[in-house]
């Protein structure tokens, strides 16, 4: 016990959102984490707002191509 | 080679030639945005590379279904090897620089948005594309490759390491400072172009 149970401050819980959302943290790490965000609200305010801010990100992935650019690849292609 | 092999060969060359355009099309929105978020300029250049070399190695693509995805996987190695060729040097955004910033506390510290009853989606809400890409554009290439590779492509920590040819842990610490360099820019890029109304009026 001990040391894997251990409490950490907002400061620490903030810096590792992301890679908890990620499970990219050892599984004691990401334990601590869930602990902090079961009683901390403002936490819990800052993991949904890192949720939306991955989301954001996603909702970017495809733009449209210009109608010219696409005519001109599509051309290059053809011509290989 | 008799005439008939050499029909076969001809129509088995149209048959993928064929097979290349139509995935060219469907994937080509994708592509060219990654190459957008990748490159200010030069991301027409950037993917006409990467369908050349594509076409050339397209034998060795076994499923059209992740078709996208190794198209994307091509240009990101044209990326890479054009930064290469430049001999882009960045230097590392120190941590402590980084870590004490937290768009959501300067977001309710500074108010930005009095009225509004969803401040953090409202925000949000407050970039187009175009902004989103600028934002992205501002941040030195190699925090923006792994955090546009990771979040918006969706292709993991290690596929990353791999495709920009870095250790696995220094991916993983430009991730966790490309995501904080990015909320700082977010933060400033909305300030400077007055995507937001500074609560500072009594009226």
């Amino acid at each position: 016990m001990g040391k894997t149970t251990g409490a950490i401050p907002c400061s620490e819980a903030v810096r590792q959102l992301w890679d908890y959302l990620d499970h990219a943290i050892a599984p004691e790490d990401q334990e601590r984490v869930e602990r902090h965000l079961s009683f901390c609200r403002r936490c819990c305010g800052e993991l949904e707002f890192a949720k939306e801010i991955r989301g954001f990100l996603a909702s970017g992935s495809s733009d449209e191509v210009p109608p010219q650019v696409k005519d001109r690849l599509e051309r290059f292609v053809e011509e290989l | 080679m008799s005439r008939r092999a050499e029909m076969d060969q001809i129509a088995t060359r149209d048959r993928t030639k064929e097979a290349y355009q139509e995935l060219v099309h469907r994937e080509l929105p994708g592509l060219y945005s990654l190459a957008r978020r990748l490159e200010r300029e030069g991301a027409e250049d950037l993917v006409q590379e990467a369908l050349l070399q594509g076409y050339r190695a397209f034998g060795s693509l076994k499923q059209q279904a992740a078709g996208g995805r190794w198209l994307k996987t091509i240009l990101v190695n044209v990326f890479r090897d054009e930064l290469r060729k430049r001999g882009r040097h960045v230097e590392e955004v120190a941590v402590g620089d980084l870590e004490d910033f937290s768009l959501y506390r300067t977001l309710i510290d500074e108010d930005p948005l009095p009225y509004s009853d969803s401040l953090h989606t409202d925000f949000l809400g407050a970039f187009d594309r175009e902004d989103l890409r600028e934002v992205l554009l501002r941040m030195p290439e190699i925090y923006r490759a792994p955090l546009v590779l990771r979040y918006m492509d969706g292709f993991s920590t290690k596929e990353i390491a791999r495709l920009l040819d870095a250790p696995f842990g220094t991916i993983l610490a430009r991730l966790h400072r490309g995501r904080n360099l990015f909320e700082r820019t977010m933060w400033a890029y909305a300030e400077e172009n007055k995507l937001i109304t500074m609560g500072d009026d009594d009226g």
